[in-house]
């Protein structure tokens, strides 16, 4: 274990100390390296033109095998039926929504960095955001397969949609189910027009810098003729402001009417008014262990280290202690509440919960989401890789299972005992389980290869240079109402 | 070749004008940095000038003022694609969900169904539908709106035929000012540029000379308007 970062210069080490300063006086730098606009550019878009690394090929085999092994169990399930799946008992819900659950999890830290540290004016956010807003466009698709496909007959898919038909019958609005169906439709829509318009800038630069004329063609076409014109940028800011504005009640939303699914359901251990904000402070810290497990192989193996710095990490570390605590003190409520209820079943699920035939998983998921983050109290082990590394795999790992816990627990003790069950994973689940790594990775790497992995147009501005009259303090932009000129006023339109 | 500049910045001669069969569409001076542009930016407001514009590689923040530049419209958009979305909702759940329209052919009939002696609309039980068709509406309003008002998808533009303004998407400041500029005068306005603080002057024409190497950057053949001054 490496905990000692090895700088080249004295210089080097300064800089590294710079970026990780705590001091609220001074602004940390958050592009290291000396790099100019230009450097900048060449770092991110090098990636995209010149041929992939023999690391990249390997890495694309194995994500092309996984998903191949997803295509084969789902032609499987559909030729033969969900009856293949695991949940042909009392656990009605298996796999399918663990895993559903999980991934849409997994999307709401991209939308977090996206939007939410936008509003916040969290600079740092540049850094990370494109990736992760990758990720969680590829998060929502995996999980879109799963509730498709538990459906049944999914060639009749289109019935969820409210449209005029012969049987003269409309999707039911009450259902928390056809809730889902809005949010997470709409959250795939909004999150890939924030995605892709963000990322006009960049395919234009790739559009001038490319040699090749197909690429040209393509990232010309994508990039819609964006030459940098500041009465655009005026306006392409505004948007990604109101994007942003839009996106953030979305994405709170869109896991509180996931948590809806079971919580307006009347089933113990489902039904809890402490769902919402539970599940959204679960999917953020899910989402950020699935950022830093893409973020910390990435900027070492694609030579980000300069854009990617380690304050990124550490801020991200900090978030996912943050959220890792809120859903620590959720679960504590959930006993709580099932001990203060006096309610004979709501104590009997936490209960079996804890020392049942599942205990294995419910102590799985406390050490993973409770116990080891608590590791990233400490700057030193915040500022390890391999720490951070270890701690976001645990995380991943134990936000699955809490979805696991919550599913399987609450139904395989039915309210009849002769009714009771236990959840065994088929080989389907499993297999579709692994694939669904398998088009999240395969998606990733094509996005990679191809598109530009870094914000560049967003982190030059907060370089110093892009701020007019900068100098050495002054990392941000900060309005100096004494030499501008109020807003001209006349046609507001425009 | 109609690509004409001067690297001196204290060469006072203008750039020639480009040759016959070739109209001039702007004249484009780079800046060094952010300082510059802006600086130049403020006097050229200043100096009335309305058929030009800054382009750089990010949003420089105070440009707008720098420019003289209004705010704009988008947000409204957005609100009144929100309310539509919002509304849209609101008649969607109640019409399909808590009433029946006899007389309507049946795909167009409601589907009252009665669940636990529920009532067949409340509000509450349909805010999720409403709000997320808000967002939604909002979000492609936001978005084709800011298209709209730039202009966007515009796959042709005459700048495009200099190969010096490519670096604006890399590291490259520019000011462009139109031909079509009531105050642009062919040897004054590049002038102007240089007393300003271009580096480099060009002229830049509305069809790229046959075999220059600025004429594959990017597809489309027909020239189409600029982008608008006035938005």
């Amino acid at each position: 274990m490496a905990n000692v970062t090895i700088h080249s210069s004295p210089a080097a080490a300064a800089e590294y100390a710079a970026n990780l300063g705590d001091d609220p006086t001074t602004r940390a730098p958050l592009v290291t390296g000396g790099h100019d606009f230009a450097s900048v550019t060449d770092k991110v878009i090098d990636l995209n033109l010149r041929r992939p690394t023999r690391g990249w090929y390997i890495g694309f085999a194995c994500s092309l095998a996984l998903l191949s092994l997803l295509l084969i169990t789902i032609a499987y399930m559909l030729v033969t039926g969900v009856g293949v799946w695991g949940n042909n008992n009392t656990v009605g819900w298996g796999f399918d929504i663990i895993n559903f659950v999980f991934w849409v999890g997994i999307g709401h830290a991209g939308t977090l960095i996206s939007a939410i540290l936008f509003l916040l004016r969290q600079n740092w956010r540049t850094g990370v955001n494109r990736f992760a807003e990758a990720m969680t466009i590829f998060a929502v698709m995996c999980a879109g397969i799963f509730p498709a496909l538990h459906v049944g007959r999914v060639w009749l898919i289109y019935w969820l949609a409210p449209y005029p038909d012969q049987m003269a019958m409309w999707p039911q609005a009450r259902s928390p189910l056809l809730w889902d169906v809005f949010a997470v439709t709409t959250y795939a829509l909004v999150s890939t027009m924030f995605w892709y318009v963000g990322m006009i800038p960049d395919l234009a630069t790739l559009r001038d810098r490319t040699k090749k004329r197909i690429a040209q063609l393509v990232y010309g076409i994508l990039a819609m003729g964006w030459n940098g014109s500041n009465r655009h940028w005026v306006r392409f800011e505004r948007a990604y402001l109101l994007l942003a504005a839009l996106a953030t009640p979305l994405v709170l939303s869109v896991h509180s009417v996931v948590s809806f699914d079971f919580a307006v359901s009347s089933l113990p251990g489902w039904h809890a008014t402490i769902f919402p904000p539970y599940f959204v402070a679960g999917a953020v810290f899910g989402g950020f262990a699935m950022v830093l497990v893409l973020a910390v192989p990435a900027r070492q193996w694609l030579g980000l280290k300069d854009l990617i710095t380690m304050r990124h990490l550490e801020n991200m570390c900090k978030i996912m202690l943050g959220t890792g605590l809120i859903v620590a003190y959720a679960y504590a409520v959930e006993f709580f509440t099932a001990w203060y209820s006096h309610h004979h079943y709501e104590q009997f699920v936490f209960l079996n919960r804890a020392v049942g035939p599942y205990a294995w998983a419910f102590w799985v998921m406390v050490a993973c989401n409770v116990a080891i983050p608590q590791l990233l109290w400490f700057k030193k082990m915040r500022t390890n890789v391999w720490v951070i590394l270890a701690v976001a795999v645990c995380v991943n790992i134990g936000m699955w299972f809490e979805r696991f816990v919550i599913v399987v627990t609450s139904l395989h003790r039915d309210f009849m005992p002769s009714a009771w069950a236990m959840f065994t994973p088929t080989w389907v689940d499993l297999g579709m389980f692994a694939g669904s790594f398998g088009l999240f990775f395969t998606l990733f790497l094509l996005f990679c290869r191809f598109l530009p992995v870094v914000a560049m147009a967003e982190v030059k501005t907060i370089m110093p240079a892009a701020h007019p009259k900068h100098g050495p303090d002054r990392y941000d932009y900060q309005p100096d109402p004494d030499t501008e000129p109020p807003l001209r006023r006349g046609h507001w339109w425009t | 070749m109609q690509n004409q500049h001067t690297d001196n910045p204290n060469d006072a001669a203008p750039p020639p004008p480009p040759p016959g069969g070739q109209r001039a569409f702007a004249v484009i001076g780079q800046f060094t940095d952010v300082d510059a542009v802006m600086d130049a930016a403020e006097k050229l407001r200043d100096a009335g000038f309305s058929q030009w514009d800054v382009h750089s590689p990010f949003p420089i923040h105070g440009i707008n003022r720098a420019m003289g530049l209004r705010p704009t419209i988008l947000p409204w958009i957005a609100l009144v694609h929100g309310v539509i979305g919002a509304l849209l909702g609101l008649v969607l759940v109640w019409w399909t969900n808590a009433w029946t329209f006899t007389g309507l052919p049946a795909p167009l009939q409601g589907y009252p169904f009665l669940v636990s002696g529920k009532p067949l609309f409340s509000l509450p039980a349909n805010i999720p539908i409403i709000f997320e068709l808000a967002v939604l509406f909002a979000a492609i309003g936001t978005v084709l709106g800011m298209f709209g008002l730039n202009k966007l998808p515009m796959l042709h533009n005459p700048l495009f035929n200099s190969e010096r303004f490519r670096r604006v998407t890399t590291d490259g400041f520019f000011i462009v000012i139109e031909v079509d500029d009531p105050n642009y005068d062919p040897q004054q306005t590049p002038q102007l540029l240089r007393d300003l603080g271009a580096t480099d002057i060009e002229t830049v024409t509305d069809a790229p000379a046959p075999g220059s190497p600025g004429t594959s950057a990017t597809p489309g053949t027909s020239a189409t308007p600029p982008p608008d001054a006035t938005g």
